[in-house]
């Protein structure tokens, strides 16, 4: 079983602080003048969204590319995390002199609608109730989270993106973005993604969700009114995830069957093993930031995903007479987003006459290698990022 | 046998030289066949060398495709609009008429259906630009009649178990295979193993014999256009 190491309450308590008043963010609020509409067919009023900015916006403001973030990452892209103290997700690929250079452009992430980190979401507070949404938030989309992020770029007066970048659901973003904003993306970086969502992938969500919902301090979703939090649950839902982001070469060039701090095995359900403990951790780290119910949202907006079904079953549609240029990355040992998916987004990029590029990067590292060291991904980001700053007369 | 106009065009190529530096002379002569600013997909592309001179001295849209994950990561990494792909299978996802230009150098003997890619090249684009290596050039035949081994020169240089190069063809056979599919040939060229164009008023025998390496510039025949 696993145990959390702060208290729930502790914990919870943090969370609602962070959901409210991000620390190390800027908000955007938006009124009742300005609603979300969402693809629920109902409309969110009034939200806020939590973001961070890096770099100085030039006087043209034509050097703003926007990072979208994965499924459990937010808007503290490089810099320290302001709930766990440790350095940002993306400092691999965004900082000075990197392929995403701050001092070249200036880079947005936003926290996406239905995260726990700042942007509205179930965690914030209902405005009609006093008390936290819960499962009264609505369900988010993929679209939503986009539609969004562009009334933020109105906010800020930016008209046109230099780019748009994000791996996983990340990645869907930046899909959504070409086909929802095509005048409004000069370049796109969808990395480790897909047009949708396979079955497999929901099947996935679907047992971290049911891990959330079979703990009992989960409540009904109700833990933040009712007291407790469903820290085992979601900890079980992340372990499982987890595994998915890895691959089977990874695991066990890491941890092979080796033994965690003994010799032999104890014949118990202790973490014997490495792997096993190394998993817990992951699990017991994750609920310290990560608001249960944003996990049901978020993997819901993950598994409603389908480009193509939004333009008549033809994907290509979705990208007709696109003017970005897109950038298509994946890698050899991801099972959870693997290479056939990114065949199929670029082939419907050439169907759609697009200029596209698509790179596949040889790793053993699984889903999860857009977020670590890997030197061709951040070859190819740094020429593809150049080639397009040229063209868009960037110095 | 369709007429041809076969254009030197020497002094282009000299001018496009000095701005390129180094390129290979075959890439030369490609490039001066094609439109400055045209839509080009170059299938095949290898580390991008011809699509970035295209793009430097012709100022063209380039794409490509090419097989090897190095080449494409090489490209990608140039800043060209390059992706992975196999030019036997994945051709028949371009839709029609989708560029001006779609080029294959040096590629065509490496294919598994050399008339079936073509025939998806005049599909996809207005234009084709084929470069190959002549089979039929007096040291390939030479090599073959006198010493009995499969040919090796410095443009064919594997061995015949490990070569990547599947239909090997003659600069008449592929003149045939052109005729076969109704492919009208605007222009083309041959050069000799010094990288020089030979004279265009030469007879095809001797483009045949004496070309190391030949480029054909082809358009559909009006017959054949949809």
């Amino acid at each position: 079983m696993v145990e959390a190491t702060t208290s729930p309450s502790r914990s919870a308590g943090r969370r609602v602080r962070e959901a409210d008043e991000p620390r190390e963010s800027l908000i955007a609020r938006f009124g009742a003048d300005k609603p979300l509409q969402l693809d629920a067919g109902v409309s969110l009023s009034p939200f806020q969204i939590a973001y961070r900015t890096y770099g100085t916006l030039n006087a043209a403001r034509t050097n703003a590319v926007l990072v979208c973030h994965a499924l459990t990452g937010d808007q503290h892209v490089v810099g320290r995390h302001p709930v766990t103290g440790k350095q940002g997700w993306w400092e691999t690929l965004v900082g000075p002199g990197k392929p995403i250079d701050t001092e070249r452009y200036f880079i947005i992430c936003p926290n996406v609608v239905g995260a726990c980190m700042g942007t509205t979401g179930p965690s914030s507070i209902n405005p009609k109730t006093g008390q936290p949404w819960a499962l009264d938030f609505p369900v988010i989309t993929i679209r939503d989270m986009v539609r969004a992020q562009a009334m933020l770029l109105d906010h800020l007066g930016i008209d046109s993106l230099f780019a748009v970048a994000g791996g996983s659901m990340g990645g869907m973003q930046v899909l959504q973005w070409c086909a929802s904003y095509p005048q409004r993306v000069f370049a796109a970086l969808p990395i480790a993604c897909a047009t949708r969502h396979s079955a497999q992938n929901i099947a996935f969500h679907e047992v971290g969700r049911q891990a959330i919902m079979a703990d009992p301090e989960w409540k009904g979703g109700r833990y933040e009114t009712e007291g407790g939090n469903p820290t085992r649950g979601l900890a079980v839902a992340r372990m499982g995830a987890h595994i998915t982001y890895l691959s089977d070469a990874a695991l066990h060039r890491k941890f092979g069957r080796k033994f965690q701090d003994r010799a032999n095995p104890t014949f118990s359900f202790d973490a014997d093993f490495e792997v096993e403990s190394y998993l817990r951790h992951q699990g017991i780290s994750f609920v310290e930031r990560f608001d249960a119910n944003s996990y049901l949202y978020l993997t819901r907006a993950m598994d409603y995903f389908d480009l193509a079904a939004d333009y008549g079953g033809v994907l290509s549609n979705a990208f007709k007479d696109t003017p970005t240029r897109i950038c298509v990355i994946s890698f050899t040992s991801d099972w959870l987003f693997p290479t056939s998916e990114s065949r199929a987004i670029v082939h419907a990029l050439n169907a759609a006459g697009a200029r596209v590029s698509f790179a596949e990067i040889v790793t053993d590292k699984g889903h999860d290698a857009f977020l670590l060291e890997e030197p061709e991904l951040f070859g190819i980001v740094r020429g593809f990022l150049d080639g397009a700053g040229r063209a868009r007369g960037l110095a | 046998m369709a007429s041809v106009s076969r254009d030197i065009a020497a002094n282009q190529v000299d001018r496009a030289h000095e701005r390129a530096g180094n390129a290979r002379v075959d890439l030369l002569f490609i490039a001066q066949m094609v439109e400055p600013g045209a839509k080009v997909l170059d299938v095949g592309c290898g580390d991008g060398e011809l699509l970035r001179l295209l793009v430097e001295t012709r100022g063209v849209d380039g794409r490509g495709i090419e097989l090897s994950r190095e080449g494409v990561n090489e490209c990608v990494a140039k800043g060209l609009a390059v992706i992975q792909g196999d030019a036997d299978t994945d051709l028949a996802d371009y839709p029609d008429d989708a560029f001006d230009y779609v080029i294959l150098s040096q590629t065509l003997q490496a294919t598994r259906r050399p008339r079936e890619v073509l025939e998806h090249m005049l599909r996809i684009g207005r234009h084709a630009v084929v470069s190959f290596p002549n089979f039929g050039h007096w040291q390939v035949r030479l090599q073959l009649l006198f010493l009995g081994h499969m040919p090796r020169t410095e443009i064919l240089p594997y061995s015949w178990y490990d070569t990547p190069n599947v239909h090997h063809c003659t600069i008449k056979d592929f003149r045939q295979l052109c005729g076969e599919i109704g492919v009208k040939m605007e222009r083309s060229v041959a050069f000799n193993a010094w990288g020089s164009p030979l004279r265009f008023s030469a007879p095809w025998w001797f483009w045949n014999l004496f070309g190391e390496q030949a480029v054909f510039l082809l358009s559909r025949r009006q017959a054949a256009s949809r």
